[in-house]
């Protein structure tokens, strides 16, 4: 391959993947949204779209050699054997100081649940209305959802 | 006691809509009075909150949820509240708005969404403590939920309608998802460098390690306030409005038009004056400021403009509001503290017309059965009381002294002058213009036109008409509301030497 | 020399006061025009009380309160204020007086709207005339177009429509687009006060561009002063009843126009500042274009009031004439001007109206010989005209001298010919008219009994009319209350 894209790739695309996945995401979503003339489609497109930020969120929390951000209680074992641990590690376990890069950021975990939750109300509602206007209306598709309202008068 | 005032604004309702919905099985028609309750009692505590933050002591509340203390670095660990002058007034509009709304709606809540009038109480209530929640909150990301909670009950609010409603509601969910996602976005990259949520912190950080010309805080504060400009429906961002607040039931579109778009822009001189700060915002190596600016001309040209060109009532006062906009974003762009004193000042202004303006219209259109303006005909005469509420606003809107909107006109007209916007200054002149010819064409119909008849075929764009036997003056308790809605428009515009004053210092205080 | 007194606020508050009690006897028609009557007369005594104070150099000051930061509501009456104040409430007496003749002799409809909007546009007139800074003179000038809009359009036909859309949308219109930025510039300039002291507050904050164009915006803007291209206003509210033509548009609604063009030439440039700046002579030629033009429209106008209309479009251009001599003279003449046309003006109106009233002709061509029926009228009208004219020994003899040596003393000769032609041109549309009715004799009967049974106007018209004739033969032997007022504003 050419040495400059390889190189490009290399500096860019590769290091910065994730950022390149969620904005690949994000325009399928925004895509689906904007042009798609059914309404559930519209939803998907929504949904992919907010799952593509979810993804941002999550991946810039990641660290290299970071595992779950669960910390691993072994019980009262510890309280026992404190004494007989070396005076860092029990000190450590006395002001519950972790190693922060064995774990990964989980503040982005946390935010993203509740806007995972956000996405899922949004998903609902929308769903709901498109069960009202395919009452309503008879059809979810968009174009022919106007025609319908156009011999009313649109103003 | 006092010092919990702020979470109380928001808890008051919040149960309030736990017990309405509970309710709502039994006995729904307690449903009002327990609404009207809680959203007095939470008027109540927030101008108390209005009389605290006043007193020199305090000028600020900060409440912490939960007691969380800052770490020893002095970042903040978990969420908090900031109440200053101006989240208070705020909040006390909202609140207040919210109170009188309900009042209005005593009559009109079973007609428009049978069987479902514990559900509509609840969902406004938790769309108040949305709008309370998001003027409060220090936190970003806290911003970001409570925006969502406040649209996620809007939709389901105006889908409570007719079809078109529905149709409008999915569409503004569409577009509404789109403007929060980005303001998400917006706060992940500004997550990404400084590391903490908290508005003040972030402030902070980013001062601290000098980080304003890092692409990731550009990109940031662009996602931000596109994403906030979406949800205030600043032109060309606005599609979703006119028809969502037309449609919308009308008790919903009363407490709507008001107030949800004016909250985004308090977000908006938040995150400006606040999160980003003077020297970042409107420092000479952007090209956003005069480009902004120009926005806003368009935004005020195009929306009078297209009010201009409306047969129906409601979506013409839509179209106004999405003009009101521009002043705001265009005030609050200007560069100087008179411009964002003038839009902050503009936001309540705006408040109070635009809600006694579609309460008038609200009554209006009830009672004459027809959305189009029309509808005005010799309206003066058999329906003097509405007329009155309705020409206040009017004149509001216009920019006739002592009206609350001649002062916002004033601020923002000197705002622009003295940055040399006089662009702007046109903009505005040219709004009052179209606005007067707007509503004196109406004032001229229902002034001298015949009166309109009944009407037995309900036009396609209102949800509410009914045809009525006659047209008389609807009842007291849609009268008081309009009442109080155009006497807090008089007020505010005498009171507004002292609210600017506030206003002023508290801005001043947030800019250095 | 700056007193506080409480009677300003009086003089303001008692027609408005009376606006309640006149809605309260719609009933009544007789006790209903005793309110205005009352109320007009208090209000003149009140003004009267103040009169001595002001001829001894006070200014009295009323405060409402600060309203924007540094600009309260307030009420400053000084000599020019009260000049004004004494024309506009005298003429209200007179002019209710006519209306009870009028409305009731044709039996109009709506009486009590029109006495209560009437009421309410004299306190803004006084509002206007007391107004002690920029602020408070808007907000009077625009309640002022608000509460003369029913007024105008009180037949409601769609002629009234259409004249009042045609009112409203010019005055609004130029009031909001050019006096507000302008006053509003002025703020931001001047640091924030727009209180018209004796210094004039934007004296050396301005510069001479920026200076022209305020001065042009407030000029234009304050379109009630008739000046071209903005005037077509007055000429189409004479849709209005013959009352309201006569003290809201020869009197009060175009006389706020130029008095707040004087405002604004002395009040807040001041004319020594003005001189400096060298910007007078645009405003000079916008109002000679205006004279000689409405002049010659005059000329060509059948309708009576429309004549008299355009007759008053010159009229003002005068004062604005003479305002912008920048010369003490000149504002004498403009001042004194003010009243000699007011009571001229009003003279020729309430005789249009009783023409009405009694025969229910409009055009002039119909008027040839009506003398012989009408003679107390038609010598009345005559006597108007000589006025304005400004021929000896009538009062707008007076104001057009000083106007004219306010001419030479700007060395603007071209415009002492103006005074002259347009002089001239007022004889040619104004004499004609009453010369004709009482020298000429009528012409054949075409329709039988249509001009027989022409009498005089009922007796609460004629006189009105004859006052107001009488007082432009007393202003002329007693000016000297006029020129006591302007000089305490030229000194």
């Amino acid at each position: 391959m050419d040495p400059i894209i390889a190189n490009f790739i290399e500096e860019n695309i590769v290091p910065k993947f994730n950022y390149w996945i969620y904005v690949i995401l994000m325009m399928i979503g925004l895509y689906a949204m904007i042009t798609k003339n059914n309404l559930i489609k519209k939803l998907i497109g929504m949904a992919i779209f907010q799952t593509a930020i979810i993804l941002f969120y999550v991946s810039i929390g990641v660290k290299e050699a970071g595992g779950i951000p669960i910390i691993s209680h072994h019980g009262s074992e510890h309280h026992q054997e404190a004494g007989a641990h070396s005076e860092a590690g029990s000190e450590n376990l006395k002001h519950n100081i972790i190693d922060k890069d064995k774990y990964a950021n989980p503040l982005p975990h946390v935010l993203m649940l509740t806007a995972i939750v956000v996405g899922v109300s949004t998903l609902g509602l929308a769903l709901a209305i498109s069960q009202r206007i395919h009452k309503s209306f008879g059809t979810l598709e968009e174009d022919e959802i106007l025609n319908k309202l156009r011999p009313g008068g649109h103003d | 006691m006092t010092e919990h005032f702020p979470i109380l604004i928001l808890l008051v309702p919040l149960f309030g809509a736990l017990i309405v919905v509970l309710l709502g099985r039994e006995r729904p028609e307690q449903c009002w009075v327990t609404s009207l309750v809680s959203l007095g009692i939470s008027s109540i505590i927030s101008l108390f909150t209005i009389i605290i933050v006043l007193s020199d002591k305090v000028q600020t509340i900060r409440y912490r949820m939960g007691g969380w203390e800052p770490e020893a670095n002095g970042y903040e660990v978990g969420i908090e509240l900031r109440v200053d002058i101006l989240a208070a007034l705020v909040v006390f509009a909202v609140t207040f708005v919210g109170f009188v709304n309900t009042i209005y709606s005593k009559t009109r809540a079973e007609a428009e969404v049978q069987g479902k009038v514990s559900f509509f109480y609840a969902l406004i209530q938790l769309l108040i403590v949305g709008l309370c929640g998001i003027v409060m909150t220090n936190d970003a990301f806290n911003l970001y939920v409570l925006i969502e909670i406040t649209s996620l009950t809007s939709y389901a609010l105006i889908a409570m309608g007719n079809r078109r409603a529905a149709l409008s509601s999915f569409n503004y969910v569409i577009m509404g998802t789109i403007g929060a996602s980005f303001y998400l976005l917006g706060v992940g990259y500004l997550y990404i460098k400084t590391g903490t949520l908290n508005i003040d912190d972030i402030r902070m950080v980013l001062g601290n390690n000098d980080l304003w010309e890092h692409q990731s805080i550009i990109v940031a504060f662009i996602f931000i306030m596109l994403g906030v400009w979406t949800k205030m429906a600043f032109f060309p961002l606005h599609g979703w409005l006119p028809n969502a607040y037309a449609y919308a039931p009308s008790m919903t579109g009363t407490f709507m038009a008001p107030l949800m778009t004016k909250v985004m822009v308090y977000v908006m001189i938040r995150v400006m004056v606040w999160l980003f700060g003077w020297d970042f915002v409107y420092s000479d190596q952007h090209v956003w400021r005069e480009l902004v600016i120009w926005m806003a001309v368009i935004a005020i040209v195009a929306g009078s403009l297209l009010a201009l060109a409306r047969t129906d009532i409601k979506k013409m006062l839509t179209y106004l509001i999405i003009a009101e906009v521009g002043y705001m974003v265009g005030g609050a762009w200007l560069g100087n503290v008179t411009g964002q004193a003038g839009a902050f000042y503009h936001i309540l202004s705006d408040a109070a017309m635009t809600f006694c303006l579609f309460i008038a219209a609200s009554i209006i259109v009830l009672r004459v059965g027809d959305s189009r303006v029309s509808a005005f005909d010799g309206l003066f005469r058999k329906m003097p009381l509405t007329m009155i509420g309705f020409t206040v606003g009017a004149l509001s809107m216009i920019g006739l002294p002592p009206t609350c909107g001649f002062f916002s006109k004033w601020y923002l007209i000197s705002g622009g002058m003295k940055a040399g916007q006089w662009e702007y200054v046109c903009a505005l002149i040219f709004s009052s213009l179209v606005n007067a010819i707007i509503f004196f064409r109406i004032f001229e119909r229902a002034y001298f036109g015949k009166i309109a008849g009944v009407k037995e075929d309900l036009s396609p764009s209102d949800s509410d008409a009914n045809p009525d036997t006659g047209i008389k003056e609807v009842p007291w308790s849609m009268l008081v509301p309009l009442f109080i809605a155009s006497g807090s428009v008089l007020l505010l515009g005498i009171m507004n030497r002292t609210l600017f004053e506030w206003i002023q210092t508290a801005l001043e205080v947030m800019n250095t | 020399m700056i007193e506080f007194s409480i009677i300003p606020l009086f003089t303001w508050l008692v027609s408005l006061l009376a606006v309640p009690a006149i809605l309260l006897f719609r009933k009544r028609p007789d006790a209903r025009e005793g309110i205005t009557f009352l109320a007009a007369f208090l209000k003149l005594g009140m003004i009267f009380m103040m009169l001595p104070l002001i001829r001894e150099g006070k200014i009295l000051h009323f405060k409402f309160g600060e309203i924007l930061p540094g600009i309260p509501i307030e009420f400053r009456v000084d000599g020019l204020g009260m000049l004004f104040a004494l024309v506009a409430s005298s003429l209200w007496i007179l002019t209710t007086l006519y209306a009870v003749g009028y409305m009731r002799g044709l039996k109009e409809h709506d009486q009590t709207r029109f006495f209560a909007c009437f009421a309410i546009s004299l306190s803004a007139t006084i509002g206007v005339a007391f107004a002690g800074n920029l602020l408070t003179l808007y907000i009077f000038y625009e309640i002022l177009s608000l509460s003369t809009y029913p007024l105008v359009t009180h037949h409601g036909d769609k002629a009234a429509r259409t004249g009042g859309r045609t009112y409203l949308s010019h005055l609004l219109g130029t009031s909001v687009a050019f006096v507000l930025p302008a006053m509003i510039y002025c703020y931001w300039k001047s640091g924030a006060d727009i209180n018209f002291t004796d210094g004039a507050f934007l004296d050396g904050k301005i510069g001479s561009s920026d200076g022209l164009i305020v001065l042009l915006a407030f000029t234009l803007g304050f379109a009630k002063s008739g000046l071209m291209p903005f005037h077509s206003w007055l000429p189409n509210a004479m849709v209005a009843p013959t009352p309201v033509s006569a003290l809201l548009h020869a009197v009060a609604v175009v006389k706020v126009g130029v008095f707040c063009v004087l405002r604004v030439f002395t009040g807040v440039f001041g004319t020594d500042f003005l001189q400096k700046l060298d910007v007078g002579t645009v405003i000079t030629y916008i109002a000679a274009f205006t004279i000689i033009v409405s002049s010659l429209i005059a000329l060509t106008q059948d309708n009576l009031k429309r004549r008299l209309a355009f007759s008053t479009i010159g009229q003002l251009a005068y004062i604005v004439l003479g305002v912008s001599f920048l010369s003490s003279n000149g504002v004498t003449g403009s001042m004194m001007h003010i009243a000699m046309h007011a009571f001229g003006k009003i003279t020729l109106f309430f005789c249009a109206g009783a023409i009405f009233v009694a025969s229910g002709k409009k055009y002039i061509s119909q008027m040839v010989g009506l003398g012989r029926q009408m003679p107390i009228t038609m010598i009345a009208f005559l006597i108007g005209s000589l006025s304005i004219i400004g021929l000896p020994p009538f009062g707008g003899a007076w104001s057009k001298w000083y106007l004219f040596l306010g001419a030479l003393d700007a060395d603007q000769t071209a415009m002492a010919i103006v005074l002259v032609i347009s002089s001239l041109l007022n004889i040619a549309y104004l004499l004609p008219i009453p010369v004709n009715a009482l020298f000429r004799s009528p012409p054949q009967k075409g329709k039988k009994g249509s001009d027989a049974g022409i009498k005089e106007a009922p007796l609460a018209c004629l006189i009105p009319l004859c006052i107001t004739a009488l007082a432009g033969l007393i202003f002329f032997l007693f000016p000297g209350l006029g020129f006591e007022l302007a000089e305490l504003i030229t000194k």
